[in-house]
């Protein structure tokens, strides 16, 4: 079995401090409503958060390399799933198809920009 | 006279303790089961703009203090590993009940963003938005549940000086559910 010797608290309290300073970042930049600029301080801090959270608190980065291919694995299927599913959710028409409903809700909350079109159907 | 010890102390075929080899098993499946549901709520948040509309009634403040809450709360559950790994029960013993202690106040908040929420119409049934938001954070709700409940049976063994070693599987499973909230945070209350 593996052994390291364990780290001091402080160490520790070291790594939740950044976590905290990174949480204020992704907090922050999102108000200033750029969207690049939320998407890199809101989902690409919280990538860096779980790497951290994982490698240093769930001391992946001393685990046996396996671990990682297992958990790597997973990630692959959740993406696989995504990349095989998307095409059919995220599009309204295709080739011999057309999703009638999703694609006239879309139509009709484009169109309530107009004030006199009336309360619209939550779906 | 010998204690017969739980296999998953004294079996390693792979190098790792049998015991944490099953945590990160679990954990495996639990990715797969997190990321098809945020998957998905992805796909429609992706495709209907106006959801917008709905996401901007989340409440922000809670969904921060709830991060932090859940950061604190691993910081304890790390610390409790530590504790355990130095043969220091006592220590350990007390940063699990802290860990705990971030469960319930995390679960207190929930409770409060909640009530609010729902006083004020925005249920699970008002729109697909809304019932992605309370499947997605009760799921994650219930795995916090069910990890603090776990963490008390644990902390009952080590403050007697027993199965140690739980500490650190308890606490792996602790910070996945925390990543898990690290990503549902983004997704339901920043990206509005």
């Amino acid at each position: 079995m593996e052994s390291h010797e364990p780290h001091s608290e402080m160490y520790y309290v070291k790594i939740w401090a950044l976590l905290l300073v990174l949480l204020i970042i992704s907090i922050c930049g999102p108000m200033l409503e750029i969207k690049i600029l939320t998407l890199v301080t809101a989902f690409g801090i919280a990538i860096i958060k779980a790497g951290i959270v994982a490698s240093r608190f769930m001391h992946l980065n001393v685990e046996k390399k396996y671990i990682h291919y297992m958990l790597y694995f997973m990630l692959l299927m959740v993406a696989i799933f995504f990349a095989g599913v998307a095409p059919d959710v995220m599009r309204n028409e295709g080739t011999n198809w057309i999703n009638v409903e999703s694609k006239s809700l879309i139509e009709h909350h484009a169109n309530i920009m107009d004030p006199e079109e009336q309360e619209p159907e939550h779906h | 006279m010998g204690m017969v010890q739980p296999i998953a102390t004294r079996r390693s075929v792979t190098g790792i303790s049998t015991g944490k080899l099953a945590v990160w098993w679990v954990l495996g499946s639990e990715i797969v089961i997190f990321g098809g549901l945020l998957s998905c709520y992805l796909f429609f948040r992706l495709l209907y703009g106006h959801w917008s509309e709905e996401a901007v009634h989340t409440n922000t403040f809670a969904g921060s203090l709830n991060t932090l809450i859940l950061l604190t709360s691993s910081l304890f559950a790390v610390l409790a590993h530590r504790a355990a790994e130095i043969k220091d029960c006592r220590r350990a013993f007390m940063y699990l009940w802290l860990t705990i202690g971030g469960a319930l106040s995390f679960l207190v908040v929930k409770g409060c963003e909640w009530t609010y929420e729902i006083s004020h119409g925005l249920t699970i049934g008002k729109s697909l938005f809304w019932s992605f938001y309370y499947t997605a954070a009760g799921l994650h709700a219930i795995h916090v549940i069910a990890g603090a409940i776990i963490m008390a049976f644990i902390s009952f063994d080590v403050i007697k000086g027993k199965n140690l070693q739980r500490v650190e599987l308890i606490g792996i499973y602790w910070h996945f559910v925390d990543i898990v909230w690290i990503f549902l945070f983004p997704l339901l209350y920043i990206a509005k």
